[in-house]
């Protein structure tokens, strides 16, 4: 963007040629699409079975719960800030759950609604602190962190199995996608729809460009005369929203209530968010590559789990890996844009 | 008054008021707590335990300093935790031997060997992690996040995915041996942190970090070689995140790639605020950092102690950190004096801040 007023030969030369073909911001989204189609790619070439339309849905069905969160952590990201509370909101929300559900004999209905709200709460009050006292994102969601977890523990040390006839049926419900053999479940198309949700939020309302504001510069933010403040709540508010959606699809998902479930999951979401080419400077990036991000992270589990001989801590290290590559290729991006 | 308020403005007021507030709760409600005895040669008695079980973390948290007072962050220890540990039981394993009827304990490798491996190894992670912040330019968080990943599938990929156990009985001296009647464990937490406090106040070098801290541009153009200094810190922060990698392995003689260090980057970032050092940078107190991980511990101890399930642990240490980082807080100081003294102001300056 700066290119023309930098008086640097070469990158003033090539960013032009570039930019007609493709946008800068634009560069890590194709990546991740690109090595997304890779993958694929490599996985049906070495694998039979692996090129079918069921594999590929199973990627949103076993991760639709990371896809969920992932969408909220984008927006934190986006605006600069950081959330790693998510993993144990996942996990309070299937113990709260699991608890009303089971022992208290409350209706789903009721149940669910409460669950969002209250996670929605939890954010909100982080983004407050965040907002209104200066405090570094960074802590302030760590201590929700510990919060969030210890909650579990206090409702129960054990497991707690869900059998509410309403969790069941969703979590056993198939729809056809294309004839009997391809289907797909009830909370992989709350991921989809949230996405494109997302999606119009970012780029369709006053409060998504807001966001890119605020990530791209606080104080201009300020000074333009944005709602900088609420906005950076309701940042957190979407992402305590998410984490406690995602929660629901984790417990559709496991059919239980437990604390340890989620461990560092929020790992795994800012991983998906970074490999989908949004920037840790905040800013830049698209809700559209986190899909892509978590899609990526899913075909590295699949493709150990089609390869049958490598041990399941290869996917830490292939992450932490594709994590390592995406970040270097941020900061050559950054670098070229000086 | 005056020595009064001098006290207060101590760096360590503070982190000392709780430890002792603590340690008084603890003796409260168990009478045996603060007794010592003679007991198989050496001290014995909860305090020791504590001091104990408290010098991996003391270890951690005095790296983790040496970076947040740089602006840095380190969320890898956890993961360096596991892959020292990994290393040195894999590498000492061991076996029982009965020669001529006396059973003798051998190790695969010598244990100065498997020793000076892990902590290689340790060092080289964190200076990978130096590398990634000071020379490409990277986010602390995010720098360190990947080798947080990544580190503990290495740990794992080491362990072959199972606990390893140690046999070795010369290495458990590490973490349960006794030398002059205290932990060996103690003198190891203690001897770094001497080297440590003698290299930050006895040379520049305390100085030079504080000025990258404040800031890191400022620094460099006054002539301190920020880059070097700041990969250096972060490899002595993957070092000490080594040695309590041994510690831990010895005392529990096994090393669990999975759980070993698990959540000890919180505890170890939880002690160093504790101990008053700020997490923007520039500020930081070795001495603290020490009364933070002994803090904890402590808390830890008095949990199971006092009878509270452990659970609560967890939203107890969330307490404690929303408090501290509430009072370091400019902005929440300055509310909270307009609640006090000005509360028909407030109303104002309320709305005026929410509205920036």
């Amino acid at each position: 963007m700066n290119a023309q007023v930098q008086p640097l030969p070469a990158a003033a030369t090539a960013a032009p040629r570039k930019r007609r073909l493709l946008g800068a911001a634009h560069v890590p989204l194709a990546t991740t699409i690109a090595l997304f189609v890779a993958m694929g790619a490599f996985g049906s070439l070495s694998y039979t079975g692996f090129f079918s339309a069921q594999v590929f849905l199973n990627l949103l069905i076993d991760n639709a719960f990371l896809c969920i969160v992932a969408v909220g952590m984008t927006f934190v990201i986006l605006s600069g800030g950081i959330d790693l509370s998510v993993g144990s909101v996942v996990a309070l929300t299937t113990m709260v759950c699991a608890a009303l559900v089971e022992h208290h004999h409350w209706s789903a209905a009721i149940v669910i609604p409460l669950v969002l709200a209250g996670g929605m709460a939890f954010g909100a009050l982080m983004g407050v602190l965040i907002q209104r006292f200066r405090l570094q994102p960074f802590i302030v969601t760590l201590a929700g962190m510990f919060l969030a977890r210890g909650l579990c523990y206090l409702i129960s040390i054990d497991s707690i199995s869900i059998t509410d006839p309403f969790f069941t049926a969703v979590a056993q419900a198939r729809l056809p996608v294309w004839g009997e053999e391809v289907s797909i479940t009830v909370s992989a198309l709350l991921a989809l729809g949230l996405v494109a949700v997302a999606v119009f939020m970012a780029h369709g309302t006053q409060w998504g460009r807001t966001v890119y504001a605020i990530g791209g510069n606080e104080h201009s933010a300020v000074l333009m005369g944005l709602p900088v403040a609420r906005t950076t709540v309701l940042v957190y508010a979407f992402s305590g929203f998410c984490s406690a959606l995602g929660g629901v699809v984790f417990s559709f998902y496991m059919l239980s209530g437990y604390g340890l479930h989620a461990m560092g999951l929020e790992l795994d979401a800012i991983a998906a968010v970074v490999i989908g080419g949004t920037l840790l400077t905040g800013g830049v990036g698209y809700v559209i590559g986190t899909l892509f991000g978590v899609l990526i992270l899913g075909v590295i589990q699949t493709l150990i789990s089609f390869d049958g001989t490598l041990s399941s801590w290869w996917t830490r290290i292939v992450i932490g890996t594709l994590l390592l590559v995406f970040c270097l290729l941020q900061r050559l991006m950054e670098a070229r844009r000086r | 008054m005056t020595i009064w308020r001098r006290l207060q403005a101590h760096a360590l007021f503070w982190p000392l008021t709780t430890l002792a507030l603590l340690l008084a709760i603890n003796a409260v409600f168990n009478p045996g707590f603060m007794h010592l005895q003679w007991r198989d040669g050496h001290l014995y008695g909860n305090l020791i335990d504590i001091l104990n079980r408290a010098s991996p973390l003391i270890l951690v948290s005095l790296g983790m300093t040496m970076v947040i007072a740089t602006r840095g962050i380190d969320i890898s220890v956890g993961a360096v935790v596991a892959i020292s540990a990994a290393i040195a039981a894999l590498m000492i394993g061991g076996k029982l031997i009965i020669n001529d009827g006396v059973p003798v304990y051998e190790s695969r490798f010598p244990m100065p060997l498997a020793i000076a491996a892990a902590l290689a190894v340790a060092l080289a992670c964190g200076l990978w992690n130096g590398l990634l912040v000071a020379r490409i330019g990277m986010q602390p968080i995010i720098a360190t996040l990947i080798l947080m990943v990544a580190g503990r599938g290495v740990a794992q990929l080491i362990t072959g995915g199972q606990i390893i156990t140690v046999y070795y009985k010369p290495y458990f001296v590490l973490g349960n041996g006794y030398l002059l009647g205290l932990p060996v464990a103690l003198y190891i937490a203690a001897a770094v942190f001497a080297v440590l406090a003698l290299a930050v106040h006895r040379t520049a070098l305390g100085l030079f970090v504080q000025a990258i801290g404040i800031n890191p541009v400022a620094a460099r153009l006054a002539g301190v070689r920020e880059r070097a200094i700041t990969v250096c810190v972060y490899g002595f922060c993957g070092f000490t995140a080594g040695v309590a990698g041994l510690l831990v392995s010895s005392n529990v003689k096994s090393a669990d790639g999975n759980n070993a260090g698990q959540l000890m980057e919180l505890d170890a970032i939880l002690a160093v605020t504790l101990g008053g050092t700020l997490l923007s940078g520039g500020r930081f107190s070795l001495a603290g950092s020490v009364v933070g991980a002994l803090i904890i511990q402590t808390l830890t101890s008095t949990i199971y102690s006092i009878g509270v399930p452990p659970e609560i642990n967890l939203v107890v240490k969330a307490a404690v950190v929303f408090v501290v980082m509430l009072m370091q807080s400019a902005e929440f100081r300055r509310t909270v004096r307009g609640w006090v003294f000005r509360p028909a102001a407030t109303a104002s300056t309320g709305s005026a801040a929410g509205s920036v």
